[in-house]
């Protein structure tokens, strides 16, 4: 006879069922209402870096926030959850995502005088659709030993630089942000042509993360490469000793920017807007407005390492003096959003992932 | 084939059966419709400059991780059966510990040990005498050949396990017969055994195959463009469903041909008269010989699971001596999983006896029955991404319905991970029901039918006589289900609940955020919840079923490799 | 001069206390038809596996048509000895239809040899339509006679055949004995067949060996008229 296995009975059936059910149900147990009331926070940003901010409101106000990570797909899921989704707001990065919500039918307009005296107008959407919470630069950051002065963005398909650009997937948000920027500054037919020369410049695969430019530079793949500002203050403040550290302090990182006159480095935002069917309205629109203010900011600057939005907010210091202020590129970021379907055709035109 | 095979499944059951197959095929269903939807619109531009390429990768990947699995599963499962050599006892059960490794966890950790600044290429470095990786450094893993490597290193138990199993049971007969024939032992196993084990060989590598194909992590985090990662990316940075849809629509058109190829395979052949023929003994090496073959089979084991597992722990080690020890949300991860890995596996193994038990007592009709266990078993071959993609629209509208009805607010059924528990159960339906499936038809009819004429009831028959029979087969594919749910991603990423994580999700996030080193703990325990099961699943009857007289077909023994050998003939 | 020879043979298991085979001789002309008749574990299946060269001696010669099969220093591989085995348990090979079964030893043939000395076998077994069936498509019978014709095929100096219709139905067998009987004569086929059916050794062979514990206790001519 063989050795006895778990015989899947009904009855044991029937327990495993429940034991998952109460494994996954306290989830939904919230009876319990706080005093503060509550809401509900869709974000693709991951969870550890918005909680210092969302446990700050809660302490504040008593409000509980309860948050749903949306890797990918935060407009499909609102709109197939429709009129009964429980969103209340919707947190995500770079302001095409957020234009694409507000087009996609699933936020509301805000009226908040909070908002339009912290928040400058080109960062925000006219109607209050849609606000901006943090600015990131996309810099470079490079081998210490180079000696690259000022330069730019266009600068990067020089065939100087062959086989030691590296960057993560050109149809990342970030890079795409990028290149219809571009676009904006420089016509497709020139980005196309830079992008091409990119390509053949690349010292690997783009894929990856922005963090894994640092690393590439010091293990000598790459000497310079694409990233954002705000991974350089994460990497800078790791223990010491630690691989991040290590990275962080192996690179320096250079202002580029585009060539048009005038022009200066191109930055993304992080934002939010309030869901369309919000159940609980006025406490979303308490969320926003303290997010824009100054606590919340910096906070945003400190742990977050990211630039505020707000004027008059202090830098983290490691950014401070790792980068330094960011002349932001002055383009508007709806242009941007505008041109960004019109890069990511671009980008797999030149078969740039591939 | 028993003339008038009683009818031991009532209407209800066979409604219900039919209710599954529906469920399972809504997915699928849903996608067509917005794939449909969608208009030709992006259609031009990614057929000129997206698919071709992502197709060609894809089908370059499958080749070399088809070729490499099947190679490596091969060898490894002859030395194991065939020959004696030291260390075989245990070797035997290791050179199956990769299946606890999902791909994503083996890219991210050869990407991490072959790095030029990771332990492999220091040791190199320093073997050379060479400071700094400027002046001398290997190629980059992250490239198809690294993605080929790394997925074979992980998939290769697939193939091993079936043709260990092949092997095991090969009659000593046929390869005496063979060398009598005028064949050298390389020519009995070449025009014999190997050809024997062709279905085995085509059922192992299909499941290989369909790995590939559902895999994102890896292919992603490797830079390789394959048409799943194409679909993600449609979907994310242009936000275009349909199109998406449009897209996995046109690769289950591969999976299909696939599948298709893979019957034909097996076709002709049917497993052959093996009553009443002993395996042949092992043939024993002395020396250099023996220590050779103990290093061929530990090295698949060293690369597929031991580098990996390490890396891992040192991770976690280190991250604990930094003082993070194991968190709040680690704890509640792995409960999560847990859970998730029970329900799946209760709700897929209560759902695929249903479905299997309605097929069978269906008696003729080949093609409605076909019908059933093909919608039913679709859910494997479609990745993940893909089938909660799919599910999500009628799941919601489900959802809406219902908390309508009994008037709750929000989506009941999304908020308590009914829906993802549903998504999992239809992902990995086919296992448990193929592995029925061929215990089932392996209970001889006249065990039935003497149950029948003693008194009992077919509920009873089934109780008291099938179930009792199929419980290897059961618990087989029970802990291949629940491997796989605790492995699984795409899936939980998409249909979770508020606040809910698993440890494959936590794992994801740390990774986007590159920081895959704080995720190490989490990677570990999806790792060590596997173990067990694999362990389990290893044990094999030491051979096929004890000659009893020539007549009498052997008892409807089903031991777990054949489970995974017929669970394929369902797809 | 004759065939088949068994020189004192010896055949031991590793670790046991005994000799399986004690000491087994015979001759077996050229054409002969031999018998060994003789209880369960009386070593007359280690005979023809020791003849066949899946065992080695630990004693004694094995020689055929004067070449030294097996015997101190010598041990010639299977496949090179030009001996046929039947089995007991039929063993078709299950992937190859019943014509590539019988023309399986013939691989380094021309094909159109091949094919014909594949048909000459089938219609010799009486299974001339029945090439193209898989071996599950078969009877018992119509597998045994497969592999006869597929032993013989390659035209084997021996033919040995282990207890081959002891898992057929008795009209099946009785049928078989005596056309088997039939082909291996109108062959010309030098055979050593071993049983434990007494009848079936008597209409079988010419020569019957008696065999007990390892060794051949009488060898006689066959009582049945051929």
């Amino acid at each position: 006879m063989r050795r006895s296995a778990p015989t899947c009975s009904p009855i044991r059936a029937a327990s495993a069922l429940a034991l998952a059910i109460a494994a996954l149900a306290p989830v939904a147990a919230q009876a319990d209402v706080p005093s503060g009331g509550e809401l509900t926070l869709y974000t693709t940003r991951e969870v550890a870096l918005v909680q210092p901010l969302l446990s700050a409101f809660t302490a504040k106000t008593g409000t509980r926030v309860n948050t749903v990570f949306v890797k990918d797909g935060l407009l499909e899921r609102v709109k197939a959850e429709g009129a009964r989704s429980p969103a209340d707001l919707l947190m995500t990065v770079d302001v095409g995502n957020l234009i694409d919500l507000v087009e996609g039918g699933v936020t509301q307009p805000l009226k908040s005088a909070a908002l339009e005296s912290a928040v400058p107008p080109n960062l925000r959407a006219a109607d209050g659709q849609w606000t901006a919470l943090s600015m990131r630069a996309r810099v470079l950051y490079a081998d210490p030993s180079l000696k690259a002065g000022a330069i730019r963005y266009e600068d990067l398909a020089d065939p100087k630089w062959k086989g030691k650009v590296c960057t993560r997937s050109g149809q990342h948000p970030y890079n795409t942000a990028l290149v219809a920027a571009m676009i904006a500054h420089d016509g497709e037919a020139k980005t196309e042509q830079w992008l091409r020369g990119l390509k053949a410049n690349l010292g690997r695969k783009p894929t990856g993360g922005d963090r894994d430019v640092a690393r590439d530079i010091l293990g000598g793949i790459c000497d310079v490469g694409l990233a954002n500002s705000y991974y350089v203050g994460q990497m800078k403040s790791a223990k010491p000793g630690s691989d991040a550290r290590k990275w962080g302090d192996g690179i320096q990182v250079l202002k580029p920017t585009f060539a048009a006159k005038g022009a200066g480095t191109h930055v993304n935002i992080s934002g939010a807007a309030v869901a369309k069917h919000a159940p609980n309205k006025a406490a979303a629109q308490a969320l926003l407005e303290f997010l824009v203010s100054e606590p919340a900011q910096q906070l945003y600057a400190q742990t977050n390492h990211e630039y505020p939005v707000r004027a008059g907010v202090t830098l983290d210091p490691l950014i401070q003096s790792a980068i330094g202020p960011v002349k932001a590129d002055a383009l508007p970021l709806t242009e941007i959003a505008r041109h960004r379907k019109q890069a990511s055709l671009l980008i797999d035109k030149v078969a740039f992932d591939q | 084939m028993a003339l008038g095979r009683p009818r031991a499944a009532g209407p209800l059951w066979r409604a219900t059966a039919l209710a599954i197959a529906l469920v399972a095929l809504a997915p699928l269903a849903a996608l067509a419709w917005t794939a449909l939807g969608a208009g030709g619109a992006h259609w031009a531009h990614l057929l000129a400059h997206v698919l071709p390429r992502a197709a060609a990768n894809t089908a370059v990947l499958l080749a070399g991780a088809g070729l490499l699995t099947a190679l490596v599963g091969t060898g490894c499962a002859w030395l194991v059966t065939r020959v004696d050599f030291p260390g075989r006892g245990w070797l035997r059960w290791a050179l199956l510990l990769p299946l606890t490794v999902p791909t994503y966890i083996a890219a991210y950790s050869y990407v991490d040990l072959l790095h030029p600044l990771g332990p492999f290429q220091g040791a190199v470095r320093a073997l050379l005498g060479v400071d700094s990786p400027r002046q001398f450094r290997l190629p980059d893993a992250r490239s198809m050949g690294g993605a080929v490597l790394v997925l074979s290193a992980v998939l290769y138990p697939y193939v091993y396990l079936s043709m260990r199993a092949m092997f095991s049971t090969q009659p000593a007969r046929l390869m005496e017969a063979a060398r009598l024939l005028g064949e050298g032992p390389w020519g009995a196993f070449r025009r014999v055994a190997l050809p024997m084990a062709r279905p085995a060989l085509a059922v192992g590598v299909g499941l290989v195959l369909l790995e590939v194909l559902n895999d994102v992590g890896a292919s992603e985090f490797l830079g390789v463009t394959t048409l799943t990662t194409t679909i993600y990316t449609t979907w994310v940075t242009r936000s275009d469903l349909g199109a998406a849809a449009q897209i996995a629509c046109a690769m289950l058109g591969m999976v299909a041909l696939l599948v298709w190829l893979e019957r034909q395979g097996r076709r002709r052949q049917r497993a052959g008269s093996v009553r009443a023929m002993r395996p042949a003994p092992r043939h024993p090496l002395r020396g250099a010989a023996a220590w050779l073959a103990t290093a061929a089979a530990l090295l698949p084991v060293l690369i597929g699971f031991v580098l990996p597992a390490g890396h891992l722990a040192v991770l976690a080690w280190k991250r604990a001596a930094e003082g993070h020890g194991l968190s709040t949300e680690v704890v509640s991860g792995a409960m999560h999983s847990g859970g998730l890995a029970l329900g799946v596996t209760a709700a897929a193994v209560g759902a695929g006896l249903i479905v299997a038990w309605a097929a069978r007592s269906t008696g003729s009709g080949g093609g409605a029955r076909a019908w059933w266990l093909g919608g039913a078993a679709v859910g494997y071959a479609i990745p993940g991404t893909v089938l909660a993609i799919g599910l999500l629209p009628p799941a919601l509208a489900v959802d809406g319905w219902i908390a309508g009805l009994l008037g709750l607010p929000g989506l009941p059924l999304m908020s308590t991970g009914m829906v993802l528990l549903v998504g999992g159960a239809i992902r990995f339906l086919a296992l448990p029901m193929g592995g029925i499936e061929a215990g089932l038809a392996r209970v001889p009819a006249s065990l039935e039918q003497v149950a029948r004429c003693l008194g009992e009831s077919p509920l009873g028959t089934l109780r008291r006589v099938h179930l009792p029979l199929l419980r290897p087969a059961l618990a087989a594919s029970a802990l291949l289900v629940f491997i796989d749910v605790m492995k699984e991603l795409p899936v939980s990423l998409l249909l979770r609940p508020a606040n809910v994580e698993t440890l494959p999700t936590l794992l994801y996030a740390e990774a986007a955020r590159g920081s895959y080193e704080h995720g190490a703990l989490a990677a570990l325990l999806i790792v060590a919840v596997g173990l067990p099961a694999v362990l389990l699943l290893s044990r094999e009857p030491a051979g096929p079923a004890a000659p009893a007289s020539p007549r009498s077909d052997p008892p409807a023994a089903v031991d777990a490799p054949t489970a995974l050998v017929a669970m394929k003939e369902a797809t | 001069m004759s065939t088949l020879a068994l020189e004192d043979i010896h055949v031991r298991y590793p670790g046991a206390t005994a000799d399986v085979l004690d000491g087994l001789s015979l001759t077996l002309p050229l054409g002969g038809i031999a018998c060994l008749l003789g209880p369960s574990g009386c070593g007359k299946s280690t005979a023809l596996r020791a003849i066949a060269g899946f065992e080695p001696l630990s004693a004694g010669r094995v020689m055929l048509d004067g070449q030294e099969l097996s015997g101190p220093g010598v041990h010639l591989a299977p496949e090179h000895r030009g001996v046929g085995l039947l089995f007991q348990e039929i063993a078709l090979f299950p992937h190859l239809d019943a014509a590539a079964n019988v023309g399986f030893g013939l691989r380094r043939r021309p094909a159109a040899e091949r094919d014909r000395r594949v048909r000459e076998l089938l219609s010799l077994v009486g299974l001339a339509e029945l090439g193209s069936r898989m071996p599950h498509e078969l009877s018992g019978g119509q597998q045994q006679r497969i592999a006869l014709a597929r032993a013989l095929a390659p035209s084997p100096r021996l033919l040995m055949l282990d207890e081959p219709f002891s898992n057929l139905d008795g009209a099946t067998r009785d049928r078989l004995v005596g056309e088997v009987r039939g082909i291996l004569r109108e062959a010309g086929q030098t055979a050593l067949m071993v049983t434990h059916d007494a009848g079936e050794a008597e209409a079988m062979g010419d020569w019957i060996g008696v065999m007990d514990r390892g060794r051949l206790r009488e060898w006689r001519p066959s009582r049945v008229e051929a």
